[in-house]
């Protein structure tokens, strides 16, 4: 790497932490008032979590291309299935090698992976228990799919393409997510005894739009720092990395608000930001290889899949996702890696279709099935699902003692037992 | 079910793995990525349905 290139991936990973800072505050904003602090609390919580697990066993597992790795042959193929670097960034490359850049880039993508799943188990998840899943998450599930697709391992040596992580960040925190959903059932009142949802807006809608806002900027950083990292593209791309990042967003986010105002009569806020997020998360696996038209026909699927998926996992499957974090991240993040093979431009001319799809079904067969397992098992010694009663007062009072807005009168019926 | 659905998860990726090591390319080697991905397809669906609740244990 030159010297300019490592600038250019330092600038972009400052940046970048913007993305976590945005879904923390989408996460808080999305859930009641009553739940605000611990929202954020339980974010900073993950992120402190997902870094030391990261700096412990994480990276070891991680590695990156050209460092030891842990190979499988079968027959005359071989299968690179797991880094073999020394834990506790021992042996690490100095500062500013493209080692040490991805241990940077490698924290900062599980500490946005990380929160992920606590937009779906808001409200009822317990602080001790999503800090020992986030250990789990940041020490072996998130590094050994981003060894596969990132570190050189087998899934991209098959040709993989996710520059910016729309599988190996958004569809692992997703998948995960609904492995939480479905271990931790729905928040208490959500669904009347006959099956039907009741409505449960999130508390500040100006948090949520804020939070895309900061969300478009850390983006782009990740997305270029990921392109330069582990694509080897060159600076000149940069700016067609933002632009596409950009465009994505904005037309997801537009078909969003024009599907809400068709069916609802009124464009949802908060769907709307489900769209332009659903539409960054579908754009960063190939942003660097898609003209800047195929990034708006990606991002105007992304609108209309997160859109309907949220829906459909609502009403039809009874999953209780708060900040509809499986339709943004899983969904929009399996679209995004499948809209990469199929409208992607690569070097060369090559057809990564078939290893997108392996990259589908390995978040699908591996990543789903292993983190429902560490989460199932997890919660048979910590149990994940706060009691009854504080659920009712509050994750606020119950778990941090003190609301997050001690001076403002708080609506009566969130006390109301349901 | 739930212990179906998730064995059919791991089994279409499974498919998947052996498709890419003992295939070398071609229609065979599409068809049975295609066939684990549908396999796995199945597996998510029938895990979704196992994790509805049931009626009684609502409110």
């Amino acid at each position: 790497m030159t010297e300019l290139q490592t600038a250019a991936v330092l600038f972009s990973l400052m940046i970048a932490p913007l993305a976590a800072a945005g879904l923390a505050l989408i996460n808080a904003g999305l859930g009641r008032s009553r739940n605000a602090a611990h929202a954020m609390m339980t974010s900073l919580c993950a992120i402190a979590v997902a870094s030391c697990a990261y700096f412990v066993l994480g990276h070891s597992f991680f590695g990156s291309a050209g460092e030891p790795a842990r190979v499988l042959t079968v027959g005359r193929d071989t299968f690179d299935w797991l880094g073999a670097m020394p834990p506790f960034f021992v042996r690490l490359p100095a500062a500013g090698s493209p080692s040490f850049l991805a241990a940077l880039m490698g924290i900062e993508s599980v500490a946005l992976a990380a929160l992920i799943p606590l937009g779906s188990g808001a409200e009822r998840w317990r602080l001790s228990s999503i800090c020992i899943s986030t250990a789990l998450l940041a020490g072996i599930t998130f590094p050994v799919f981003a060894h596969w697709g990132w570190g050189g391992g087998w899934l991209a040596k098959l040709g993989y393409v996710d520059t910016g992580g729309a599988g190996t960040i958004h569809a692992l925190g997703g998948l995960t997510g609904l492995a939480v959903v479905w271990l931790l059932g729905a928040r208490r009142g959500k669904y009347s005894s006959d099956g039907m949802p009741m409505a449960m807006p999130g508390h500040s809608v100006v948090f949520v739009l804020f939070g895309c806002m900061l969300a478009g900027a850390g983006w782009m950083g990740l997305n270029a720092a990921g392109a330069i990292l582990f694509a080897g593209v060159e600076l000149g791309r940069l700016a067609l990395i933002g632009v596409n990042t950009i465009l994505g967003a904005g037309a997801a986010a537009l078909v969003a608000a024009v599907v809400t105002k068709v069916r609802f009569g009124r464009p949802d806020a908060s769907l709307t930001a489900n769209g332009w997020v659903g539409g960054l998360v579908a754009v960063s696996s190939g942003c660097a290889f898609l003209p800047p038209a195929a990034a708006v026909l990606i991002g105007l699927v992304a609108g209309g899949l997160v859109t309907f998926s949220v829906e459909l996992l609502e009403l039809r499957l009874e999953i209780d996702d708060p900040a509809g974090s499986i339709s943004v991240h899983a969904v929009a993040g399996i679209w995004g890696l499948l809209a990469a093979g199929m409208l992607g431009r690569f070097p060369g001319g090559s057809d990564v279709m078939l290893a997108q799809v392996v990259g589908v079904a390995t978040l699908l067969g591996f990543v789903l099935p292993m983190s429902w397992g560490i989460n199932s098992l997890l919660d048979r010694f910590v149990p994940m699902r706060v009691s009854r009663d504080g659920e009712r007062q509050g994750m606020d009072l119950f778990e941090l003692g003190a609301g997050a807005y001690p001076d403002f009168v708080t609506h009566t019926d969130d006390f109301m037992p349901r | 079910m739930k212990t179906a659905g998730l064995l059919l998860l791991v089994s279409g990726w499974l498919l998947v793995l052996a498709a890419i090591a003992m295939l070398n390319g071609g229609v065979a080697r599409n068809a049975f990525v295609t066939a684990g991905l549908a396999v796995e397809v199945l597996g998510l669906i029938l895990t979704g349905r196992a994790h509805l609740p049931v009626r009684s244990d609502r409110g």
